[in-house]
């Protein structure tokens, strides 16, 4: 009997150190850019590691190349990635070209349902086509384009009277664009502590996505839009109607008076290092670097202040944020499914704040205490509230570049007028949609 | 080795092959047996230079996405080719690119051969001289374009530092202004490659034999004789060598002029094969992007064509 107990333990043992190093076996990489929020998520993935045993591997690439490095490795069948946390405008290239695994059998068997994330995000990370319930992500890092401000300097009583003299109102964050442009002149060259500050920090960089997204925070607040119908892709008219012109006049305005001496080529890091530099008196970025900058040794605490991007005709703001998916080429889609399952939970999605990431489900962001848990928090319900995104076309790449081209050379190139640049954007998107046999 | 030890070399090496093998050798021409040693060679040119020039050329005439490569592609005919000759930004992108492989040669000509001179007299110190100027070359683009951003910042670089101490300019924006961009690449070039020209000038510098200078001073020439009579003729060969390489060079940059300017401000400095790359890796533009392809290609080969034989000329 002694001998049959100490063999059924002996068994145990091995089965268990058997079981333990198949789970530690297990590993699957996670894909998203290199930035603040992919930082929490690490943290954060070591709970599922604990629970699951799956080990948890992660490629983050700097933005400025994420999508060239990325896209490139869905286009080339790649197997480096079995989870990707990809921009919210690849989804209909995802779902289109079948990168994406579909979701919502899975959804539908382990109970997870899309009426439990904020709307806004469901349809811009999630559905393709735009909309309709075919999911091919969940909806992972809620992201807005918004503003920041030295509230210090804002504060400053000679500051405030000096600019009440000027401008008859206080010293105070911006309700419209124009208001915006007044205090970024207001501080432009201006010395404060024996040191030149400027303006404001906006995006400009060529390369990637940078001015696109910059430019389109005014364009959206004069009420731009890409076409007449959604899904006619008639644009004469809509995107280079007189308020897009006007707005996009706007944006340059603002870069030729009030942006630091070389600021041609910035996004979000160079805006980040001007601002805690305490090189300019605003600075628009995501959302997604709020956590970070709250906690930052020079402009964190009191220092700083935030806005939700300024409306004009309309109250509206750039959106950023992911929704994380399968990819359909990963041999070990089970165990990718399995940490979207784990990640889809309420107690997770709460960690996920507490820890700096946007979570997009309604029992975090739909709290009641949610909008005084951090000093931006109500401010991302607002801008979340308002979010429009760029073409989410399987073509979207070809569309941003094209953009990307027209609104540089008229904004720091000033070749051209805003006009010109509009009506060249929508020749160019014309051709990239005949190609693609939409027109 | 006597003659009659490689016979006797040749005859073991003979007994050694099997009776066979050696019947099918002696069977075979020197041009049979000559082919059959550099076929492999041939195969492989073919299959990873001449077979994708070919393909490219055929998917130049389609509208053949590389991101979508389950669907189905048509033969569009020449208009890929109609759109890239009637498009004005084209002819930006190859304005950008003749700027900047007119000027980078011209300027690193002149200082590359003036350098050359330099250093090819026998001074103390010579060879560190050498090997210091030789740094920028041997770094990497990526590097250099990455650290002259720094360099060129305006309100912290020394680019801007330097010319403000000779007059106050206030920040000066290389890369962010469109008339100082296209000169901030000139620039850059020129510091990582002249060298280059240099080390070549030197070499044809140091092959003329010491007595024609010997002969020319008997002769009472004086320095520009000497140098238009003897120096430069003889350097030429090298020196249009140099300027063939980084012409060809030049033509297609891309790394060190994107880690600089990204192509901006705007399109300002973005060079064909800048534009080349982004129509095919980001647009996805796979058979237009082969047709911008093929258009350089010709433009270089063909270019290249008359400057070799332009050499040959001056060589002969």
């Amino acid at each position: 009997m002694r001998q049959l107990k100490a063999f059924a333990i002996a068994a145990a043992a091995v089965t268990a150190m058997t079981v333990g190093a198949q789970a530690q076996d297990k590993e699957i990489t996670l894909c998203w850019a290199a930035w603040d929020p992919a930082n929490a998520l690490v943290e954060l993935s070591k709970d599922f590691t604990a629970q699951s045993g799956i080990k948890m591997n992660f490629e983050f690439v700097p933005w400025t190349n994420f999508a060239d490095r990325m896209l490139n490795e869905l286009n080339s069948g790649g197997k480096l990635c079995d989870l990707m946390i990809g921009d919210s405008q690849w989804i209909g290239g995802g779902a289109t070209y079948n990168h994406y695994v579909k979701l919502n059998d899975f959804f539908d068997a382990e109970g997870i349902s899309m009426d439990d994330f904020l709307p806004a995000t469901v349809y811009a990370y999630s559905t393709w086509p735009k909309g309709t319930p075919n999911y091919y992500a969940l909806p992972a890092m809620g992201d807005a384009l918004g503003w920041v401000y030295r509230k210090d300097w804002f504060a400053r009583p000679e500051l405030q009277a000096e600019f009440k003299d000027k401008h008859g109102r206080d010293l105070a964050p911006p309700k419209n664009w124009i208001e915006l442009k007044e205090i970024a002149e207001f501080f432009q060259g201006r010395d404060i502590d024996g040191k030149t500050v400027y303006g404001a920090a906006i995006f400009t960089e060529r390369g990637s996505e940078g001015i696109t997204m910059g430019a389109t925070s005014a364009l959206y607040s004069w009420g731009f839009d890409y076409e007449k119908e959604p899904g006619s892709y008639d644009m004469a008219g809509v995107v280079n109607s007189p308020e897009a012109v006007e707005a996009l006049e706007f944006y340059k305005s603002i870069y030729d008076c009030c942006t630091p001496p070389g600021y041609s080529d910035s996004y979000m890091v160079a805006n980040l290092d001007a601002y805690k530099s305490g090189q300019v008196a605003m600075m628009m970025n995501w959302f997604a670097f709020w956590p970070g900058l709250a906690k930052d040794e020079a402009v964190g605490g009191d220092v700083t202040g935030y806005f939700v991007n300024p409306g004009q005709n309309v109250e509206a703001s750039t959106l950023g944020g992911q929704g994380i998916s399968v990819v359909a080429y990963s041999d070990k889609q089970a165990e990718a499914l399995e940490y979207i399952k784990w990640f889809a939970q309420e107690g997770v999605q709460k960690k996920w704040w507490s820890l700096g990431g946007y979570s997009c489900h309604k029992a975090v962001s739909g709290a009641p205490d949610f909008a005084d848990s951090a000093p931006f928090a109500a401010d991302f319900l607002v801008a979340m509230n308002g979010v429009k995104d760029f073409w989410q076309e399987p073509t979207y790449a070809e569309l941003l570049q094209s953009m990307q081209k027209r609104v540089h050379d008229y904004v720091v190139a000033e070749k051209g007028t805003a006009q010109e640049a509009l009506d060249k954007m929508i020749d160019d998107w014309t051709i990239t949609f005949e190609d693609d046999g939409k027109l | 080795m006597t003659t009659q030890t490689v016979d006797q070399a040749a005859a073991a090496a003979a007994r050694a092959t099997p009776q066979r093998i050696a019947h099918r050798v002696r069977g075979l021409s020197d041009r049979a047996i000559a082919w059959l040693f550099i076929s492999p060679t041939i195969l492989l040119l073919l299959a990873i230079n001449i077979f994708p020039l070919l393909w490219t050329v055929y998917l130049s005439f389609t509208n053949f996405r590389a991101n979508q490569p389950g669907r189905e592609f048509k033969w569009v005919g020449t208009r890929n080719y109609e759109r890239l000759l009637g498009s004005e930004d084209i002819w930006g992108y190859m304005q950008a690119t003749a700027h900047f492989v007119v000027w980078t040669m011209a300027i690193q000509i002149i200082l590359g051969l003036g350098l050359a001179l330099l250093i090819n007299r026998a001074f103390r110190g010579s060879g560190f001289w050498t090997t210091l100027i030789l740094i920028p070359m041997m770094l990497s683009p990526a590097v250099v374009g990455t650290f002259w951003t720094y360099l060129y910042q305006p309100q912290t670089g020394i680019f801007s530092y330097i010319l403000n101490v000779f007059h106050n300019f206030g920040p000066i924006d290389m890369i962010g202004s469109v008339s100082l961009a296209p000169w901030a690449i000139v620039i850059v070039d020129t510091w990582m490659w002249t060298p280059y020209i240099m080390l070549l000038c030197l070499a044809g510098l140091r092959s003329i034999p010491d007595y024609l200078y010997e002969a020319a001073e008997i002769d009472r020439a004086n320095w520009l004789q000497k140098f238009w009579y003897i120096t430069l003729p003889r350097v030429l060969p090298f020196l249009m060598l140099a300027v063939l390489f980084r012409g060809i060079e030049n033509f297609k940059m891309f790394d060190l002029v994107v880690e600089l300017t990204s192509g901006g401000p705007g399109s300002t400095t973005e060079l064909a094969s800048i534009n080349l790359k982004r129509e095919a890796f980001e647009k996805w533009r796979t058979g237009y992007s082969s047709a911008f392809a093929i258009i350089l290609f010709v433009t270089v080969f063909g270019l290249g064509n008359i400057y070799v034989k332009a050499l040959k000329r001056v060589t002969s």
